[in-house]
């Protein structure tokens, strides 16, 4: 199998990476970079467990090659803290509000909302719904991720004020 | 009861201590182990329903560069003892790889084991096995007929289980009864799969003379099984429980997957990882749920009060016998519900089929059981007029009335069903609900409100063991935490098990914070290998929040009888004449008197001349109990106390129906919840609204359809539909509180709420939506092709 260099930006930091023609980005940020943050649901595109940002928009890593990545920019759940190693609003709001058990949809879930406030900083609970509407989550129902959105976004506002 | 709570951080609202690595991606999961020199799995599966492996040639799959080993189920079959069964079967035998026959389409009958995945998925397209096709059976009502092809010829049928318990004068009953009525209900092949699949790393280090398992499974004696298959000490086999566990909600049983890796990792000397892709988890890796006919039967009279029920319970197991039968069993804990009635008559029934084998998930048989018990209730109700609130309070258990022995021997601990129901039925306001669903109705839809009252029982008393299999003498479901004091003051706890998503962290510490009054955010807990870990049952039977909560609050109180201890020493008095208050010991009636945390601690560490002769220096303790009422063996008639406590649920959803395409939506959701007292509410919330996300699953979408040739049609999250946030609606949680008086706190289990009654609230709503047509539907899940079919065809019949 072919191998092809990758150059990429992931958080914010540079790599120059060897992958084979036929590798996944997500098995690329998993085995190659050591980022395992991120996670493998179902590597058809239904789970969005792989969720990342990519070029400012979520998509899901199982779906693209790593070889597409190539001269990308990839924002990961690593990526998400403050620049001060801190929780974002939105982390500590999943925290405050419990929006996860096992946690492994919750990687995907950061990443669609992240996107959405970014987008939509006073999202509608349909609007929030919509953002997660891809990713599936068998533990909680939804509900308290969607109360962790309401949370996040009402304090990134009041910051702002 | 709703008092005032009395607690200190039992109850109160905290951040669960689990969550920070999860938000920033620093969870530690079976995959994100990476081991050097580590080797890769990928399996091969049988195409066909039943077939003869006749021989397996692996010659061109063994040259590919980079690929180390395949192996055949009938090297791992020559190597190692069978896998346990729940039942006494011994002509049925259950092993990891497919050995001679291969039973179901997708079961795994070689693993080939390579550098990279990639490598051993291309090397498993070119082993090369020669089967002849075999007759088979899918349908379990066809399996029982004397004629049927046999998944295990061996045995001679294909009924792994058949018995029937009478309890109580049912025959009296019902001939007393000036009514009757019977129904069948179906519970089609589903299950709670998670989002991770199952994950598995073995390393075996010869110098050591270690097998170290990370492996996402969630299952009681997980150590010893390994070990007992591989004919190894069970201190040789070490499993690493810290490893998060991506969902399990029962499933994550992977004895097979182990078994394997294991065998693997022994014979090559290398670290073995096989992590199954979607179609080897949903296919191969035996994890569907129950399948279930319900043949109901129910007398009852002129008021609607039901006295005596008779149910035929037909699983369809699948191809071996693991703990799915005993799925059968966990029902018999509360077989007639909340309900009084006085006599039951229960027929189990498990048949074989050339189909994917059933694990353990959520509610382990309860909810099914519920929804069939729920159907019956609400035919009732429609034959007598009576309406569906109603029937239900005046055969409801009062609440005077704890402790309740059911027919089948059972003790259920306390409750109050009449007031929960109170409390939700005015929160949910009904009434409003009736005009809503009306409205909804004019407008051309179809609409109806859906009503459960249903029990969950909690704590993991598994005497369905013994019942199930006499050879089984199990009665000990124990749990253990080891609580530790640093010489620095810090308090650590252990426990001996994994966990997937309960927050058993958060448990131990609130646990031992309540009774050491030392703040829960300051206790680390953690998950102990199985060679160093404490007798574990495991987190099944929505056990934990009593169990390991009661152990962890038993050993704080042997820390506490130590401090204690050591202060009366060191004051020269009777322990009587000392206050505990947060640490700290003071003398009674003098503060000025007083030894602080800090000081005791390095008493007991440090200064063994301030001891009182004979202690153990330091500071720690170990509890490990019987599940309360546990410790009996059944009855001969079958009787027996099964599960301590039961919380109660009520479900109230509202649904509309497209009557162009059978579409349903859910448009209000509200649950009455009562599980004693909650250790942590926000747990308990998630619990609750994730377990009636899986209900709604269960009831409209999720079917691991099988197709005439034997086929499974849902092997992907493309066909097996997953219910997202769009089909999950927000749902108004009410509570209340009754103490059990057999725990530490009055706590009950939650694990399974939601999901032990949603189901049934579901299908009562679709029922009643369906009413107005003179149609109804017993069979889940009740999918939009179901529902579009079933209206059509009653245009059809308008028509004709």
């Amino acid at each position: 199998m072919s191998c092809h260099k990758v150059s990429l930006t992931v958080n914010g930091a540079k790599y120059a990476e060897n992958a084979e023609a036929r590798m996944t980005l997500v098995d690329f940020l998993r085995d190659v970079l050591d980022l395992t943050g991120t996670h493998v649901g179902c590597e058809h595109g239904v789970c969005g467990a792989c969720s990342v940002i990519f070029d400012g928009k979520p998509i899901r890593s199982c779906l693209i090659y790593a070889v597409m990545a190539d001269g990308h920019d990839v924002i990961t759940v690593e990526g998400l803290e403050e620049d001060d190693g801190s929780l974002s609003p939105l982390q500590d709001a999943f925290w405050e509000n419990h929006a996860m058990q096992c946690g492994y949809c919750t990687p995907g879930m950061l990443i669609a909302t992240h996107q959405l406030l970014q987008e939509n900083p006073s999202p509608s609970e349909s609007e929030i719904r919509d953002a997660i509407g891809g990713n599936l989550c068998r533990c909680t129902g939804y509900q308290q991720i969607v109360e962790a959105v309401q949370m996040a976004a009402k304090k990134i506002k009041d910051n702002c004020v | 009861m709703n008092k005032k709570s009395a607690f200190r951080y039992i109850s109160k609202k905290r951040r669960v201590k689990e969550n920070r690595r999860f938000i920033t991606g620093r969870g530690r999961f079976a995959a994100d182990l990476k081991l050097s020199g580590m080797l890769h799995v990928a399996m091969v599966s049988s195409p066909f329903a039943c077939a003869k492996i006749k021989s397996i040639n692996v010659d061109q799959a063994i040259a590919v560069d980079g690929v180390h080993y395949v192996l055949t189920g009938a090297e791992l079959a020559e190597n190692i003892s069978p896998l346990l069964s729940g039942l006494d079967l011994p002509d049925v035998k259950r092993l990891p790889l497919a050995s001679g026959r291969a039973r179901y389409a997708g079961e795994w009958v070689a693993a080939v084991v390579a550098d990279t995945r990639h490598i051993a998925e291309d090397a498993a397209e070119l082993v090369m096995v020669d089967y002849d096709m075999l007759d088979f059976v899918i349908d379990p009502e066809i399996a029982m007929k004397p004629d049927a092809p046999l998944v295990h010829p061996e045995k001679g049928d294909n009924i792994f289980f058949d018995k029937q318990w009478v309890w109580g004068d049912v025959d009296g009953d019902f001939s007393k009864a000036p009514h009757s009525l019977s129904l069948r209900a179906r519970w089609s092949r589903c299950s709670t799969i998670p989002i991770e699949t199952f994950a598995v790393t073995a390393s075996w280090d010869d110098g050591r003379e270690m097998l170290d398992i990370w492996a996402s499974v969630q299952m009681p004696k997980y150590p010893e099984q390994i070990a007992r298959a591989l004919k190894l000490p069970a201190s040789s086999v070490n499993v690493h429980f810290d490893v998060d566990v991506g969902g399990s909600y029962g499933l994550k049983r992977g004895i097979r997957q182990t078994v394997i890796v294991s065998y693997l990792t022994r014979k090559l000397r290398r670290p073995v990882r096989f992590i199954e892709d979607r179609i080897e988890n949903m296919a191969g890796g035996e994890m569907h749920g129950p399948d279930r006919i319900f043949d109901m039967e129910v007398a009852y009279d002129d008021d609607g009060i039901m006295h005596s029920l008779k149910i035929t319970a037909t699983d369809d197991c699948g191809c071996y016998p693991g703990r799915a039968p005993l799925q059968l069993g966990k029902p018999v804990s509360a077989i007639v519900g909340p309900y009084r009635i006085k006599s039951a008559q229960y027929h189990a029934r498990s048949v074989s089929t050339n189909k994917t084998s059933q694990e353990a998930v959520r509610g382990f048989g309860q909810a099914p059981t519920n929804f069939a018990i729920e159907t019956v209730v609400d035919r009732i109700a429609k034959e007598m007029g009576i309406g569906r609130e109603e029937i239900r309070r005046r055969n409801l258990i009062k609440s005077h009335e704890f402790p309740w022995r059911i027919p089948s021997g059972s003790e259920y601990d306390s409750g109050d069903y009449h007031t929960v129901l109170d409390k939700l039925m005015e929160s949910a306001n009904w009434d409003q609900l009736v005009t809503k669903r009306d409205v909804i109705r004019k407008q051309g839809k179809l609409a109806g409100i859906g009503l459960s009252t249903c029990l969950e029982p909690s704590g993991g008393n598994s005497s369905f063991e013994p019942l199930f299999n006499p050879k089984n003498n199990t009665t000990t479901w124990m749990e253990s935490c080891l609580i530790k004091i640093d010489m620095l003051g810090g308090v650590s706890a252990m426990m001996g098990t994994s966990s997937s998503g309960q927050g058993h962290e958060t448990l131990l510490a609130v646990s031992i914070g309540e009774v050491l009054e030392r703040d829960p955010d300051t206790i680390r807990a953690i998950h102990a290998d199985s060679v160093t870990a404490l007798p574990s049952n495991s987190p099944v039977g929505s056990r934990m929040a009593i169990m390991l909560g009661g152990a962890a609050a038993g050993a704080a109180k042997k820390i506490k009888a130590q401090l204690l201890k050591i202060a009366a020493h060191n004051f020269q008095l009777p322990e009587d004449r000392l206050i505990y208050d947060g640490g700290d010991i003071f003398v009674d009636g003098d503060r000025e008197r007083h030894l602080t945390w800090e000081q005791l601690v390095d008493i007991a560490h440090r200064q063994y001349h301030n001891m009182p002769i004979g202690t153990e220096p330091g500071l720690q303790a170990q509890h490990t109990w019987e599940v309360p009422t546990g410790g009996a063996m059944p009855a001969d008639d079958g009787t027996v106390q099964m599960y301590p406590c039961y919380a109660f649920e009520a479900h109230v959803p509202l649904v509309s129906i497209d009557p162009d395409t059978g579409q349903v939506e859910i448009c209000d959701y509200y649950i009455g919840h009562d599980c004693g007292t909650v250790i942590n509410p926000d747990i308990v919330r998630g619990m609750t609204f994730g377990g009636i996300a899986h209900g709604i699953g269960a009831a409209l979408y999720e079917k691991f359809q099988y197709d005439d040739s034997g086929q499974l049609q849902a092997g992907t999250f493309m066909d097996y539909l997953i219910p997202s946030s769009h089909e999950i609606p927000s749902v108004g949680m009410i509570k209340h509180f009754t103490p059990s008086p057999l725990t530490e706190f009055g706590q009950k289990g939650s694990g399974e709420s939601g999901y032990l009654g949603a189901p049934a609230a579901i299908a009562s709503a679709v029922n009643d939506a369906l009413e107005p047509l003179g149609k109804s539907i017993e069979t889940l899940p009740m999918r939009v092709r179901d529902i579009e079919a079933l209206l059509n065809g009653n245009v059809e019949t308008k028509i004709g």
